[in-house]
């Protein structure tokens, strides 16, 4: 029914096999979308947030996609500013990836906020000194990048790409991509660093605050570094899982070795600064403070040593050990686990430099505050996952995002029965090209 | 023009902890004033909001050496380095200032959007919610105080030394014709209610204000002083353990 429309050379699942996959990510939308609308109609109230946890789930989600979708700005950054060539048969998809994340993250501040109708007085009455002014200017136009560059993906689209004018549109904005794609690299460097801001310029909250340079804390370095070595993972990771439900490799696998090799070795030297950065805090920030370690560590039900050990050893030397081994990297089950546990690294110190530091008391006589998210929480932070899904999926299905697919999957040649109308059509002529609605 | 005002001006509190009793006078009296909502069930802290909270510290003892101590805890006012609180630089939109006029931290309630950062930065939690519209009892809307505006749902709001004060006061200082507002001229509502006589403010920059002379003595101390806070309330105190409790200190640090 919809042959027409997927790309030539590549096969696709039925259209009934796909609206039935869907289905359920569908209904978990539509679920996402009520709680959201029940939220910006009654209000914060649907939370289970509280004075003590200004931020909550929504703002680390925030934070976690922002990273996550780091992949788009530094394969981008590998591919056209460094010249990693090899990386254009991955840039589309981790362009779709961080669109993803990056309109997630959007649509999650959107409804976080206590009176979504004044949003906008974070641009019109901007306070130039809070990371957050900087990271919400940063973060939309390095949205407005990221459509900029999904957009031609969408116009390759088989029947889009007939109409004359889009064809070349599409064309022309490829060959001036770098432009945009040094834009975004510029752009995320700064917001994945304000993002990090958040947390560190807090003072007041001995857990978070870093020293640093100038007006940046540490943390504002840190999480720069941390999205360029997991937001390629997670594309990696994606493309993976993509390649498992469509049953076929989509990528090369030197491709993806390439882009696991520059993780991991990104991953290897954020964990090192991470541990340097950690030590010092713990030895020196803390302390002078009156804080110890240990007491950020103790006396309440959830956090203990061992956040500080699943986020620095096992989700950060163990996958960044095995990313810069040439072993480690050609190893699929090796691969799979590197990726999945420098994206789980990500989140924990995410939810760390959020979550916990709101649960740990700073006057000493308040004690350790917990939160579970309430389901409205819970629903609305699995929309942009269902969002991202089905994105994703039609992407895939319409787009040709994958250049080295039909090379690695070649068809078999069909017989005159099953060919594609369109391989049929007799060639029309340029006047006819210009009437879309007509072919 | 010539400024009314001569000198800058740095409000402030001393509370002597040795003379509260833990009435919630001083709560009550600021949910009246300023027109704090509240709701039926007022028993879960973490939603509910006072401007002013008491708290009860403990020393941790057994019966006979067991001490109580009641802690009254309005917003701190902090100065930071240079007037810049922990609240004040972090608000995305301008909602919250700190006052080089008169040391106070305002709160723009038709500015802010809701975003909380600035009660994420505080370590008093000083800052609250308004995780539901304000809805009064029947009748009740007719006592508000017309000087203060109720706040809407989805914005922050906090102590405001009662600043609706200092402009009528300042108001009436102009129509006499003075440039500086006597002590009694402008005080908080919880001083004013504080039965034991505990809560003391003024401006800490005025020789001739209470405020002075009491931050100055050994008993004083401030809540979270090694943070850098800067704040400017002032809490005194005979007993060490009290003053010890306003701060957090490593182990092996002396008492």
């Amino acid at each position: 029914m919809d042959t027409a429309l997927i790309p030539k050379g590549v096969k696709r699942c039925p259209l009934w096999q796909f609206i039935l996959m869907l289905g359920p990510v569908v209904a978990l939308m539509l679920w996402g979308v009520f709680a959201m609308l029940l939220v910006l109609l009654k209000g914060l109230n649907q939370t289970n947030m509280n004075d003590a946890y200004g931020f909550a789930i929504w703002i680390w989600a925030d934070l976690t996609v922002i990273a996550l979708g780091g992949g788009a700005f530094f394969t981008g950054f590998l591919r056209y500013i460094i010249g990693k060539d090899e990386l254009k048969n991955i840039i589309n998809y981790a362009v779709i990836i961080g669109f993803v994340c990056y309109s997630s993250a959007l649509l999650i501040l959107g409804f976080d906020i206590g009176q979504p109708l004044r949003g906008w007085f974070i641009f019109w009455h901007a306070n130039v000194h809070s990371m957050l002014t900087e990271v919400a200017f940063c973060l939309t136009l390095y949205f407005g990048v990221l459509c900029i560059e999904y957009l031609p993906l969408i116009l390759e689209n088989r029947q889009v790409d007939k109409v004359p004018f889009f064809h070349n549109f599409s064309h022309n904005m490829h060959e001036i991509m770098a432009v945009f794609a040094a834009t975004g690299a510029f752009l995320s460097f700064f917001h994945q660093g304000s993002l990090g801001g958040v947390p560190g310029v807090l003072f007041a909250r001995p857990f978070a605050f870093r020293e640093g340079i100038f007006i940046w804390p540490w943390t504002f370095f840190l999480f720069t570094w941390s999205a360029a070595a997991c937001g390629p993972c997670f594309t990696i990771l994606i493309t993976k899982i993509t390649e498992k439900i469509a049953g076929k490799q989509l990528v090369k696998q030197n491709v993806i070795e390439l882009l696991a090799k520059i993780s991991g070795w990104m991953l290897a030297t954020y964990i090192i600064v991470k541990i340097i950065d950690t030590w010092y805090w713990a030895a020196v920030t803390a302390p002078s403070k009156g804080f110890g370690l240990s007491f950020f560590y103790s006396n309440n039900p959830l956090y203990g040593y061992w956040i500080l050990f699943m986020e620095i050893v096992l989700c950060g030397i163990v996958p960044a050990a095995i990313l810069i081994t040439g072993k480690g990297r050609k190893n699929p089950a090796a691969l799979w686990i590197a990726v999945i546990l420098a994206v789980l690294g990500v989140c924990i110190n995410r939810w760390v430099m959020v979550l916990q530091v709101l649960a740990i008391p700073v006057l000493t006589f308040e004690s350790w505050a917990m939160y579970f998210p309430s389901w409205q929480e819970i629903a609305t932070t699995l929309l942009p996952v269902a969002y991202g899904i089905i994105l994703i999926a039609l992407s895939y299905r319409y787009l040709p995002i994958f250049p080295n697919e039909a090379e690695l999957n070649p068809m078999e040649p069909l017989s005159s029965q099953e060919q594609e109308p369109d391989s049929v059509e007799p060639i029309v002529d340029q006047k006819q090209e210009l009437k879309p609605a007509e072919a | 023009m010539k400024s009314r005002q001569q000198k800058t001006k740095r409000y402030g509190m001393v509370i002597d902890l040795d003379k509260c009793t833990g009435c919630g006078a001083c709560m009550v009296a600021c949910m009246a004033e300023n027109n704090v909502p509240f709701k039926e069930d007022e028993s879960d802290k973490l939603d509910s909001i006072t401007w002013m909270r008491v708290y009860k510290l403990t020393n941790g003892k057994s019966f006979p050496k067991t001490d109580l101590c009641y802690l009254p805890r309005p917003c701190m006012h902090c100065e930071g380095d240079h007037g810049h609180p922990p609240c004040v630089s972090v608000c995305p939109a301008v909602a919250t200032d700190y006052s080089r006029e008169t040391g106070i931290v305002s709160q723009i309630y038709t500015r802010c959007f809701g975003c909380r950062y600035c009660m994420v930065a505080c370590p008093y939690h000083a800052r609250y919610f308004n995780w539901w519209d304000p809805v009064w009892p029947d009748g009740m809307e007719k006592y508000l105080s017309p000087n203060v505006s109720p706040r809407m749902r989805g914005v922050v709001e906090k102590c405001s030394f009662c600043f609706h004060r200092y402009q009528l006061a300042m108001d009436r200082a102009y129509y006499e014709g003075k440039r500086e507002l006597e002590e009694d001229e402008y005080q908080t509502a919880c001083t004013q209610a504080c039965p034991a006589g505990a809560i003391i403010f003024g401006d800490l920059n005025n020789t001739g204000h209470d405020v002075n002379k009491l931050k100055k003595s050994p008993n004083a101390f401030r809540l979270l002083e090694r943070l850098g806070t800067n704040p400017k309330v002032y809490y005194t105190s005979s007993r060490e353990w009290v003053r010890r409790a306003g701060d957090n200190y490593l182990k092996k640090e002396s008492k």
